[in-house]
């Protein structure tokens, strides 16, 4: 039950900060990409801010377990393959596409209108669609 | 524009916040395709309810947000074909690389993972090289 809890509010933390970065703001992050346009740094602060706390987290993992399980659930596959180049390479294309990522899409879903929706619905079924690709690999997420 | 930098490191703190709470407290990572992606494929195991929970959390936080301010602008395009395109190759590319902006981005750089840095750098690399063929060659987004 406590686990449901701590899932909400970390949805909460990440859903008003990538509201409040800019983030669901499609021009920003497409501005982050113009390097050769009317480049935008703003994405930087967003991931610079965002590191910090992770930075402590990850300290704190050193020395304890989760409060509220016996480990971490940690991704397995630490090799760089030709999924992760393949992968990275299709989400940059449609990251500079729409100017959306998955985090600020479903940020966005409560009021972004229809644009934001299917964007959000092509994501899924993007998903979808490599479930055959992605069986039979190493399928601990890293996130 | 400085006003926007500052609201990109609070806004950053508060998403970084999120993922220390999942973390410390639950012992899970904070990647929004791999907590959608998961619940997507119906993964067999006792955390679906948690995956939905956090989910109803992004979703919900900036309605709550937005009843006291407006930082509601998403200058999402119309064209529809742009937004069915992009969508595919971020749900499809997200779910290969296993990560996107938040777990591989914000997580993995923090860590220090070399599949984390090298993923954002090639994400980076691969957006901004679309971007400028795009809108600085083709003028076409």
């Amino acid at each position: 039950m406590i686990r449901l809890l701590v899932s909400f509010v970390s949805g909460l933390f990440f859903g008003v900060g990538l509201l409040i970065s800019g983030m669901t703001d499609t021009a920003k992050v497409q501005g982050w990409l113009d390097i050769l346009g009317q480049w935008d740094p703003t994405l930087a602060f967003v991931m610079g801010g965002a590191i910090i706390p992770m930075v402590a987290a990850w300290a704190i993992t050193a020395k304890q377990a989760p409060l509220f399980d016996l480990h971490f659930s940690m991704p397995s596959n630490k090799t760089i393959d030709f999924k992760l180049l393949a992968g990275s390479v299709l989400f940059g294309m449609g990251w500079a596409l729409a100017g959306l990522c998955p985090g600020p899409a479903i940020a966005a879903l409560g009021f972004g209108g229809t644009g934001i929706i299917l964007f959000f619905v092509s994501m899924v079924i993007g998903m979808i669609l490599t479930k055959p690709i992605r069986m039979g690999s190493i399928s601990t997420a890293d996130g | 524009m400085i006003i926007d930098w500052i609201y990109g490191l609070v806004g950053g703190l508060l998403i970084g916040l999120g993922g220390l709470i999942l973390l410390i407290f639950n012992g899970r990572i904070m990647g929004a395709s791999g907590i959608l992606g998961q619940l997507i494929d119906g993964k067999q195991d006792t955390e679906n309810l948690e995956r939905i929970l956090f989910l109803i959390g992004v979703i919900a936080a900036p309605l709550i947000i937005l009843q006291f301010s407006d930082f509601s602008t998403t200058n999402v395009t119309s064209n529809t074909i742009q937004l069915v395109l992009a969508g595919l190759l971020v749900g499809a590319g997200t779910r290969i690389a296993n990560g996107c902006t938040s777990g591989h981005g914000v997580c993995g750089i923090s860590r220090l993972s070399l599949r984390g840095l090298f993923a954002t750098a090639i994400y980076i690399a691969a957006g901004a090289l679309t971007m400028v063929t795009l809108r600085t060659f083709w003028g076409l987004i």
